[in-house]
């Protein structure tokens, strides 16, 4: 097995996921199963071989600075869950 | 009045002539989805205010004599990941169930520019992650030629709309497969533009490196009309590419003569259904005989594109759907009692498990100790599989292949995760090189339509719609009609 049990808990910590008990089976088996067909890559050659990010030339792009009308404080909180004196509430970050 | 299979350029005729109204052909079109959709499940939100609101203004403007777009009064439906201000814009997700965007989409800024009507949001696997529309948060969309199997996927609902008379045209957008694998399966035309041809701003990413938007249609004639509204550079989206945009409907010409046409081996062996091959083999010989000629040739890494495209994208969506943190917008677990165990809970009851498989997949493989081993890995492959195309391209203006290994297949199959991806082996090596594909229909297997994939150079549309409609215009395939049969 490429993963277990355990490696899949610190991965879903840091994919912020959690796999329940139940679940846990039957994720192993499809994620192995993926990582162990990931193996025929390692017939190929690739000394050598700059990696493919992207496949257009990526350039920056600029602009003159000029300030443009951008997202409302109302707009942006138009989705928020919770709002709280015109912003964000989340629970407790800090005990 | 039925407008199954119109087309957007009839309808336009018909429009200008004053031989229909767009109220009327709007209400048309609604009447249709109240008859149909409770067994097709194309739609997920409808807008039948705003369309018709729209309709009647474009009525307004030809009764004034004003000269209106192709588009202009001809209702359209739009795949829902891709943003239309004030209408609820969800990816067939739970996490999304409420999301109503503060912005348009590029492609929706100039399909507003030129007045045409949306009519809804379409069904879709969620997040665009899967083949079949049924990892979708809400409902299952149904084929409408057997409505027991499924539509493909991703753009499921968009392709099963077009194919069931529910709407004149649709927007889908591509991944690896996700609008021309859903055209096959629906008879239509859907089409994967060159990476870059079309902003991606607005539309919700999923893996910004590989994903496009292009439309699914009922004809080729109208691919190239949807193409010309919605092609071109955007200051929102650094990739969208600084080129002129041709008039793509000057592309359409009956005339493949000199025109060399590949067939790489690799997409003719025995992962593609027999019956299938054989219904590509009768368009190749259609092609011979339309004066084109034929050049075997190979793309060598065909086998390790599946896999590298289930590291890529997968790593891609990792980052981009870390985005969805139950703060700013989206679905929030109300019960945490802190900010962190507040973002895991909302990820983990707000996505699906297949989107939540790809998250951790692209996590592991970006991870430390893992990343060379995978990520650099598939990039580097990513490049061999581009190459294979350069060299193949050194040969001919353009390849023909099955859109996909197998016509639609029963809903609720019990194949793996794996084996479902397996199925885009035809579709993703042209996502991974970023080059132009189209899927047109070219037969049928168990009265289930089959689709012909061509891929072109890097901003070749012209030759693939070129292509694609002598061959159109030489057959029947594209005028039948799906039977809404099998249940």
């Amino acid at each position: 097995m490429k993963v277990t049990a355990k490696d899949v808990k610190h991965i879903a910590n840091l994919s912020r996921l959690t796999v329940s008990d139940s679940e846990m089976d039957k994720f192993l088996e499809q994620f192995n199963q993926i990582l162990n067909y990931a193996d025929i890559l390692q017939k190929v050659d690739t000394t050598g071989i700059e990696p493919s990010p992207y496949v257009i030339p990526l350039n920056n792009v600029l602009r003159e600075d000029v300030a443009v009308p951008g997202v409302s404080h109302e707009e942006a909180l138009k989705n928020a869950p919770e709002v709280h004196n015109g912003g964000f509430k989340v629970p407790r970050v800090i005990e | 009045m039925d407008y199954k299979k119109s087309t957007v350029h009839e309808l336009h005729e018909k429009l200008v002539k004053k031989e229909i109204s767009s109220v009327e052909l709007t209400n048309a079109i609604y009447k249709r989805i109240d008859d149909v959709d409770d067994k097709v499940k194309a739609y997920l939100t409808l807008d039948k205010e705003n369309a018709l609101a729209q309709a009647a203004k474009v009525d307004t403007m030809i009764a004034k004599g004003e000269t209106i777009k192709p588009l202009a009064g001809i209702p359209g439906a739009i795949k829902d990941n891709i943003s239309i201000k004030g209408l609820r814009t969800t990816c067939a997700s739970k996490i999304l169930e409420n999301f109503i965007p503060i912005y348009d989409a590029h492609v929706i800024e100039n399909l507003k520019k030129d007045e045409t009507i949306f009519l809804g949001k379409t069904n879709m696997d969620e997040f665009a992650m899967g083949s079949t529309t049924e990892t979708s948060h809400f409902q299952i969309t149904h084929n409408p030629w057997d409505l027991t199997r499924v539509p493909g996927g991703s753009s499921g609902g968009s392709a099963s709309a077009i194919a069931a008379g529910e709407a004149v045209w649709s927007l889908g957008s591509d991944t690896g497969g996700s609008i021309r694998q859903p055209a096959s399966f629906n008879g239509c035309v859907g089409i994967k533009p060159t990476y870059g041809r079309v902003s991606r701003y607005g539309c919700v990413a999923f893996a910004s490196s590989l994903d496009q938007i292009g439309p699914i249609t009922n004809d080729v004639t109208d691919a190239a009309i949807v193409l010309n509204t919605i092609c071109g550079v955007d200051a929102h989206d650094s990739t969208s590419l600084p080129m002129e945009v041709p008039d793509f409907t000057k592309a359409l010409r009956q005339d493949v003569k000199g025109l060399k046409i590949g067939l790489p081996k690799e997409f003719y062996g025995e992962g593609i259904d027999a019956p299938v091959k054989e219904q590509i083999k009768l368009a190749i010989e259609k092609y011979k005989e339309l004066g084109a000629e034929i050049v075997d040739i190979s793309l060598p890494h065909t086998e390790y594109a599946v896999i590298t495209y289930y590291i890529i994208a997968p790593a891609e969506a990792s980052a981009n759907l870390a985005r969805f943190d139950g703060v700013r917008y989206g679905y929030r677990n109300m019960k945490a009692t802190s900010a962190p165990e507040m973002t895991t809970a909302s990820r983990t009851e707000g996505f699906g498990p297949e989107v939540r498989r790809r998250i951790m997949l692209g996590t592991y493989v970006l991870s430390s100790g893992y990343y060379d081993a995978y990520y650099k890995k598939a990039m580097q492959v990513r490049t061999l599989i581009r190459e294979d195309f350069t060299k193949a391209f050194e040969k001919c203006d353009l390849l023909l292949t099955p859109t996909s290994p197998v016509v639609a297949y029963p809903i609720g199959g019990n194949m793996s995760p794996l084996e479902v991806y397996m199925l885009d082996v035809t579709t993703i090596p042209v996502n991974m090189a970023g080059l132009p594909g189209i899927s047109i229909p070219c037969g049928f297997v168990d009265k289930m339509p089959v689709g012909m994939q061509l891929i072109g150079k890097p901003l070749g549309e012209e030759t693939l719609l070129r292509a694609a409609y002598t061959f159109e215009q030489a057959t029947q395939f594209h005028k039948a009609v799906a039977s809404l049969g099998g249940k």
